[in-house]
Protein backbone atom coordinates (compact mmCIF):
# COMPACT_ATOMS: atom_id res chain seq x y z
CA UNK A 1 0.00 0.00 0.00
CA UNK A 2 2.81 2.35 0.90
CA UNK A 3 4.60 1.62 -2.37
CA UNK A 4 1.40 2.27 -4.30
CA UNK A 5 0.89 5.54 -2.47
CA UNK A 6 4.45 6.58 -3.16
CA UNK A 7 4.08 5.73 -6.84
CA UNK A 8 0.86 7.75 -7.07
CA UNK A 9 2.49 10.74 -5.40
CA UNK A 10 5.58 10.49 -7.59
CA UNK A 11 3.49 10.22 -10.74
CA UNK A 12 1.33 13.21 -9.80
CA UNK A 13 4.43 15.19 -8.92
CA UNK A 14 5.96 14.33 -12.27
CA UNK A 15 2.78 15.48 -14.06
CA UNK A 16 2.80 18.74 -12.10
CA UNK A 17 6.43 19.40 -12.95
CA UNK A 18 5.71 18.72 -16.63
CA UNK A 19 2.66 20.99 -16.50
CA UNK A 20 4.67 23.75 -14.85
CA UNK A 21 6.69 24.03 -18.06
CA UNK A 22 3.61 25.46 -19.78
CA UNK A 23 3.10 28.21 -17.22
CA UNK A 24 3.80 31.76 -18.36
CA UNK A 25 6.96 33.25 -16.91
CA UNK A 26 6.76 35.14 -13.65
CA UNK A 27 5.41 38.66 -14.26
CA UNK A 28 4.77 37.94 -17.95
CA UNK A 29 2.64 40.79 -19.28
CA UNK A 30 1.42 38.69 -22.22
CA UNK A 31 0.06 35.82 -20.11
CA UNK A 32 -3.71 35.25 -20.35
CA UNK A 33 -4.25 36.19 -16.72
CA UNK A 34 -2.75 39.64 -17.15
CA UNK A 35 -4.27 40.60 -20.49
CA UNK A 36 -7.97 40.34 -19.75
CA UNK A 37 -9.01 42.16 -16.56
CA UNK A 38 -5.79 43.01 -14.75
CA UNK A 39 -4.88 46.04 -16.94
CA UNK A 40 -8.26 47.55 -16.16
CA UNK A 41 -7.79 47.05 -12.42
CA UNK A 42 -4.25 48.41 -12.53
CA UNK A 43 -5.00 51.52 -14.56
CA UNK A 44 -8.52 52.42 -13.48
CA UNK A 45 -8.93 51.18 -9.90
CA UNK A 46 -7.75 54.44 -8.33
CA UNK A 47 -9.98 56.61 -10.51
CA UNK A 48 -13.00 54.39 -9.99
CA UNK A 49 -12.74 53.73 -6.27
CA UNK A 50 -10.23 56.20 -4.78
CA UNK A 51 -8.41 53.29 -3.18
CA UNK A 52 -4.65 53.23 -3.84
CA UNK A 53 -4.22 49.59 -2.77
CA UNK A 54 -5.73 47.82 -5.74
CA UNK A 55 -5.74 44.45 -3.98
CA UNK A 56 -8.26 45.83 -1.51
CA UNK A 57 -10.21 47.45 -4.33
CA UNK A 58 -10.50 44.15 -6.20
CA UNK A 59 -11.22 42.16 -3.05
CA UNK A 60 -13.81 44.41 -1.50
CA UNK A 61 -15.38 46.17 -4.46
CA UNK A 62 -15.00 44.46 -7.83
CA UNK A 63 -15.31 41.04 -6.22
CA UNK A 64 -17.18 42.00 -3.09
CA UNK A 65 -19.69 39.21 -3.51
CA UNK A 66 -16.90 36.63 -3.46
CA UNK A 67 -15.40 38.13 -0.30
CA UNK A 68 -18.79 38.13 1.39
CA UNK A 69 -19.06 34.40 0.95
CA UNK A 70 -15.46 33.93 2.08
CA UNK A 71 -16.53 35.59 5.31
CA UNK A 72 -19.59 33.35 5.34
CA UNK A 73 -17.32 30.30 4.98
CA UNK A 74 -15.28 31.39 8.01
CA UNK A 75 -18.50 32.01 9.92
CA UNK A 76 -19.76 28.54 9.01
CA UNK A 77 -16.45 27.03 10.11
CA UNK A 78 -16.81 28.67 13.51
CA UNK A 79 -20.38 27.50 13.88
CA UNK A 80 -19.35 23.96 12.89
CA UNK A 81 -16.61 23.98 15.52
CA UNK A 82 -19.16 25.02 18.15
CA UNK A 83 -21.59 22.35 16.95
CA UNK A 84 -19.02 19.55 17.08
CA UNK A 85 -16.86 20.46 20.08
CA UNK A 86 -18.93 22.52 22.48
CA UNK A 87 -19.92 20.58 25.59
CA UNK A 88 -22.47 22.08 27.90
CA UNK A 89 -22.50 21.08 31.53
CA UNK A 90 -25.33 18.57 31.09
CA UNK A 91 -23.49 16.25 28.72
CA UNK A 92 -20.43 15.17 30.71
CA UNK A 93 -17.43 14.16 28.66
CA UNK A 94 -16.31 10.85 30.15
CA UNK A 95 -13.14 10.63 28.14
CA UNK A 96 -11.98 14.06 29.18
CA UNK A 97 -8.75 14.04 31.15
CA UNK A 98 -9.12 15.45 34.64
CA UNK A 99 -7.95 18.98 35.11
CA UNK A 100 -4.28 18.59 34.32
CA UNK A 101 -3.93 22.24 33.53
CA UNK A 102 -2.50 23.28 36.88
CA UNK A 103 0.86 21.70 36.19
CA UNK A 104 0.91 23.04 32.65
CA UNK A 105 0.06 26.62 33.47
CA UNK A 106 3.28 28.35 34.33
CA UNK A 107 2.82 31.40 36.41
CA UNK A 108 5.76 33.06 34.76
CA UNK A 109 6.13 36.69 35.71
CA UNK A 110 8.16 37.65 32.65
CA UNK A 111 5.78 36.31 30.00
CA UNK A 112 2.77 37.65 31.85
CA UNK A 113 4.19 41.14 32.13
CA UNK A 114 5.37 41.18 28.53
CA UNK A 115 2.00 39.98 27.26
CA UNK A 116 0.16 42.49 29.38
CA UNK A 117 2.27 45.23 27.82
CA UNK A 118 2.12 43.79 24.33
CA UNK A 119 -1.59 43.05 23.88
CA UNK A 120 -2.77 46.69 23.63
CA UNK A 121 -0.19 47.40 20.95
CA UNK A 122 -1.14 44.28 18.98
CA UNK A 123 -4.76 45.35 19.07
CA UNK A 124 -3.91 48.90 18.10
CA UNK A 125 -1.84 47.65 15.18
CA UNK A 126 -4.66 45.31 14.15
CA UNK A 127 -7.12 48.20 14.09
CA UNK A 128 -4.60 50.20 12.07
CA UNK A 129 -4.33 47.32 9.58
CA UNK A 130 -8.11 47.27 9.18
CA UNK A 131 -8.48 51.02 8.85
CA UNK A 132 -5.46 51.52 6.63
CA UNK A 133 -6.15 48.55 4.38
CA UNK A 134 -7.05 50.88 1.51
CA UNK A 135 -3.65 52.51 1.40
CA UNK A 136 -1.27 49.77 2.51
CA UNK A 137 -1.25 45.97 2.63
CA UNK A 138 -3.81 44.62 4.99
CA UNK A 139 -7.52 44.66 5.45
CA UNK A 140 -10.34 43.00 7.31
CA UNK A 141 -9.07 39.43 7.28
CA UNK A 142 -5.56 40.19 8.44
CA UNK A 143 -6.64 42.73 11.04
CA UNK A 144 -9.36 40.42 12.31
CA UNK A 145 -6.94 37.53 12.67
CA UNK A 146 -4.52 39.77 14.56
CA UNK A 147 -7.26 40.97 16.90
CA UNK A 148 -8.26 37.37 17.52
CA UNK A 149 -4.61 36.41 18.03
CA UNK A 150 -4.24 39.03 20.75
CA UNK A 151 -7.03 37.35 22.73
CA UNK A 152 -5.52 33.93 22.01
CA UNK A 153 -2.17 35.18 23.31
CA UNK A 154 -3.94 36.27 26.47
CA UNK A 155 -5.56 32.84 26.76
CA UNK A 156 -2.23 31.05 26.35
CA UNK A 157 -0.26 33.19 28.78
CA UNK A 158 -2.89 33.44 31.50
CA UNK A 159 -5.69 30.94 31.05
CA UNK A 160 -8.75 30.68 28.88
CA UNK A 161 -11.03 32.10 31.56
CA UNK A 162 -9.05 35.35 31.67
CA UNK A 163 -9.45 35.83 27.94
CA UNK A 164 -13.12 34.85 28.01
CA UNK A 165 -13.73 37.38 30.76
CA UNK A 166 -12.75 40.04 28.21
CA UNK A 167 -14.69 38.55 25.35
CA UNK A 168 -17.22 36.00 26.49
CA UNK A 169 -18.85 33.16 24.58
CA UNK A 170 -22.18 34.89 24.06
CA UNK A 171 -20.47 38.11 23.03
CA UNK A 172 -18.28 36.20 20.58
CA UNK A 173 -21.18 34.56 18.80
CA UNK A 174 -23.01 37.87 18.73
CA UNK A 175 -19.95 39.60 17.22
CA UNK A 176 -19.51 36.90 14.58
CA UNK A 177 -23.10 37.36 13.51
CA UNK A 178 -22.83 41.14 13.67
CA UNK A 179 -19.75 41.17 11.44
CA UNK A 180 -21.39 39.17 8.71
CA UNK A 181 -24.56 41.21 9.13
CA UNK A 182 -22.62 44.47 8.63
CA UNK A 183 -21.22 43.11 5.37
CA UNK A 184 -24.49 41.79 4.00
CA UNK A 185 -26.30 44.79 5.43
CA UNK A 186 -24.17 47.28 3.51
CA UNK A 187 -24.80 45.21 0.39
CA UNK A 188 -28.53 45.20 1.02
CA UNK A 189 -28.46 48.92 1.78
CA UNK A 190 -27.08 49.57 -1.68
CA UNK A 191 -29.93 47.46 -3.03
CA UNK A 192 -32.50 49.45 -1.05
CA UNK A 193 -30.99 52.73 -2.25
CA UNK A 194 -31.67 51.76 -5.82
CA UNK A 195 -28.50 50.18 -7.22
CA UNK A 196 -27.06 46.66 -7.38
CA UNK A 197 -26.11 44.59 -4.37
CA UNK A 198 -22.74 45.87 -3.01
CA UNK A 199 -22.62 48.73 -5.52
CA UNK A 200 -21.27 51.32 -3.10
CA UNK A 201 -22.08 54.27 -5.37
CA UNK A 202 -25.56 54.09 -3.91
CA UNK A 203 -24.23 55.17 -0.52
CA UNK A 204 -23.82 58.83 -1.59
CA UNK A 205 -27.41 59.54 -0.67
CA UNK A 206 -26.84 58.65 3.00
CA UNK A 207 -23.16 59.57 3.45
CA UNK A 208 -22.73 63.33 3.70
CA UNK A 209 -20.02 65.16 1.74
CA UNK A 210 -18.98 62.37 -0.59
CA UNK A 211 -19.05 61.82 -4.30
CA UNK A 212 -19.62 58.57 -6.17
CA UNK A 213 -15.93 57.68 -6.06
CA UNK A 214 -15.39 58.28 -2.35
CA UNK A 215 -18.57 56.36 -1.57
CA UNK A 216 -16.79 53.26 -2.89
CA UNK A 217 -13.91 53.87 -0.49
CA UNK A 218 -16.23 54.35 2.48
CA UNK A 219 -18.32 51.33 1.58
CA UNK A 220 -15.18 49.22 1.46
CA UNK A 221 -14.12 50.50 4.86
CA UNK A 222 -17.52 49.47 6.22
CA UNK A 223 -17.33 45.94 4.93
CA UNK A 224 -13.71 45.58 6.06
CA UNK A 225 -14.80 46.44 9.58
CA UNK A 226 -17.54 43.83 9.32
CA UNK A 227 -15.06 41.20 8.10
CA UNK A 228 -12.62 42.08 10.88
CA UNK A 229 -15.25 41.73 13.60
CA UNK A 230 -16.50 38.40 12.25
CA UNK A 231 -13.02 36.93 11.76
CA UNK A 232 -11.85 38.02 15.21
CA UNK A 233 -14.84 36.43 16.93
CA UNK A 234 -14.54 33.21 14.93
CA UNK A 235 -10.81 32.88 15.68
CA UNK A 236 -11.46 33.21 19.41
CA UNK A 237 -14.37 30.75 19.21
CA UNK A 238 -12.29 28.12 17.39
CA UNK A 239 -9.37 28.48 19.78
CA UNK A 240 -11.54 28.39 22.91
CA UNK A 241 -13.30 25.24 21.76
CA UNK A 242 -10.12 23.50 20.63
CA UNK A 243 -8.09 24.40 23.70
CA UNK A 244 -10.69 23.31 26.25
CA UNK A 245 -12.44 20.45 24.40
CA UNK A 246 -15.46 22.70 24.23
CA UNK A 247 -15.80 22.93 28.01
CA UNK A 248 -14.60 26.52 28.28
CA UNK A 249 -12.59 25.78 31.40
CA UNK A 250 -8.97 26.71 32.00
CA UNK A 251 -7.84 25.72 28.55
CA UNK A 252 -4.30 24.73 27.64
CA UNK B 1 13.55 38.69 -7.58
CA UNK B 2 17.00 37.78 -6.27
CA UNK B 3 17.59 34.21 -7.35
CA UNK B 4 20.00 33.36 -4.52
CA UNK B 5 17.42 34.36 -1.93
CA UNK B 6 14.76 32.49 -3.91
CA UNK B 7 16.87 29.36 -3.93
CA UNK B 8 17.44 29.47 -0.17
CA UNK B 9 13.78 30.08 0.62
CA UNK B 10 12.50 27.46 -1.82
CA UNK B 11 14.88 24.78 -0.55
CA UNK B 12 13.86 25.63 3.02
CA UNK B 13 10.20 25.26 1.97
CA UNK B 14 10.89 21.79 0.58
CA UNK B 15 12.95 20.79 3.63
CA UNK B 16 10.22 21.99 6.00
CA UNK B 17 7.52 20.16 4.05
CA UNK B 18 9.44 16.88 4.14
CA UNK B 19 10.37 17.34 7.81
CA UNK B 20 6.76 18.06 8.77
CA UNK B 21 5.52 14.74 7.42
CA UNK B 22 8.43 12.59 8.56
CA UNK B 23 8.78 13.79 12.13
CA UNK B 24 7.11 11.54 14.73
CA UNK B 25 6.30 14.16 17.32
CA UNK B 26 3.14 15.99 16.27
CA UNK B 27 4.04 19.08 18.28
CA UNK B 28 7.27 19.35 16.31
CA UNK B 29 5.32 18.82 13.10
CA UNK B 30 3.00 21.73 13.95
CA UNK B 31 5.94 24.02 14.63
CA UNK B 32 7.63 22.97 11.39
CA UNK B 33 4.39 23.66 9.55
CA UNK B 34 4.48 27.15 11.04
CA UNK B 35 8.03 27.59 9.77
CA UNK B 36 6.87 26.35 6.37
CA UNK B 37 4.12 28.98 6.33
CA UNK B 38 6.60 31.65 7.28
CA UNK B 39 8.92 30.63 4.45
CA UNK B 40 5.97 30.82 2.06
CA UNK B 41 5.26 34.27 3.47
CA UNK B 42 8.83 35.33 2.68
CA UNK B 43 8.41 33.94 -0.82
CA UNK B 44 5.22 35.93 -1.40
CA UNK B 45 6.92 39.06 -0.12
CA UNK B 46 9.81 38.47 -2.46
CA UNK B 47 7.44 38.11 -5.41
CA UNK B 48 5.80 41.42 -4.50
CA UNK B 49 2.47 39.98 -3.31
CA UNK B 50 2.53 41.78 0.01
CA UNK B 51 -1.16 41.32 0.82
CA UNK B 52 -0.93 37.56 0.36
CA UNK B 53 2.24 37.50 2.44
CA UNK B 54 0.49 39.41 5.21
CA UNK B 55 -2.38 36.93 5.24
CA UNK B 56 0.00 33.98 5.18
CA UNK B 57 1.96 35.39 8.11
CA UNK B 58 -1.15 36.13 10.17
CA UNK B 59 -3.21 33.05 9.35
CA UNK B 60 -0.73 30.39 8.23
CA UNK B 61 2.21 31.04 10.49
CA UNK B 62 0.27 32.52 13.39
CA UNK B 63 -3.20 31.32 14.15
CA UNK B 64 -3.30 27.96 12.38
CA UNK B 65 -0.11 26.89 14.16
CA UNK B 66 -1.80 27.70 17.45
CA UNK B 67 -4.86 25.69 16.39
CA UNK B 68 -2.68 22.71 15.48
CA UNK B 69 -0.80 22.90 18.78
CA UNK B 70 -3.98 23.11 20.85
CA UNK B 71 -5.39 20.14 18.92
CA UNK B 72 -2.19 18.18 19.64
CA UNK B 73 -2.47 19.06 23.32
CA UNK B 74 -5.99 17.62 23.44
CA UNK B 75 -5.12 14.42 21.56
CA UNK B 76 -1.96 12.33 21.34
CA UNK B 77 1.42 13.84 20.89
CA UNK B 78 3.06 10.96 19.07
CA UNK B 79 1.91 9.58 15.76
CA UNK B 80 1.95 5.89 14.88
CA UNK B 81 3.19 6.02 11.33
Amino acid sequence: MKVLGFLAVAFTGFLLVVAAEDFPAWGDAASPASTHLSPHFITDAVEETAVPNMVTAVLADYRGFDTMFETAVIFTAGMAVILILRRTRRGRDKHAPEDRTDELVHKDLITRTIVRLLVPFIQLFAIYVVMHGHHSPGGGFQGGVMLGASFILLAITFDLRTALKRIGERKNILLANAGLFIYAGIGALCLVLGLNFLDYSALISILPATDRIMAHSHGMLGIEIGVAIAVMAIMVIIFANLASRGRYDKGL
Amino acid sequence: MIWQLDLIILSLVVICAIAAITVKDLLNASIILGVYSFMMCLLWTEMGAVDVAFTEAAVGAGVSTIFCISAVFQTKRRTKD
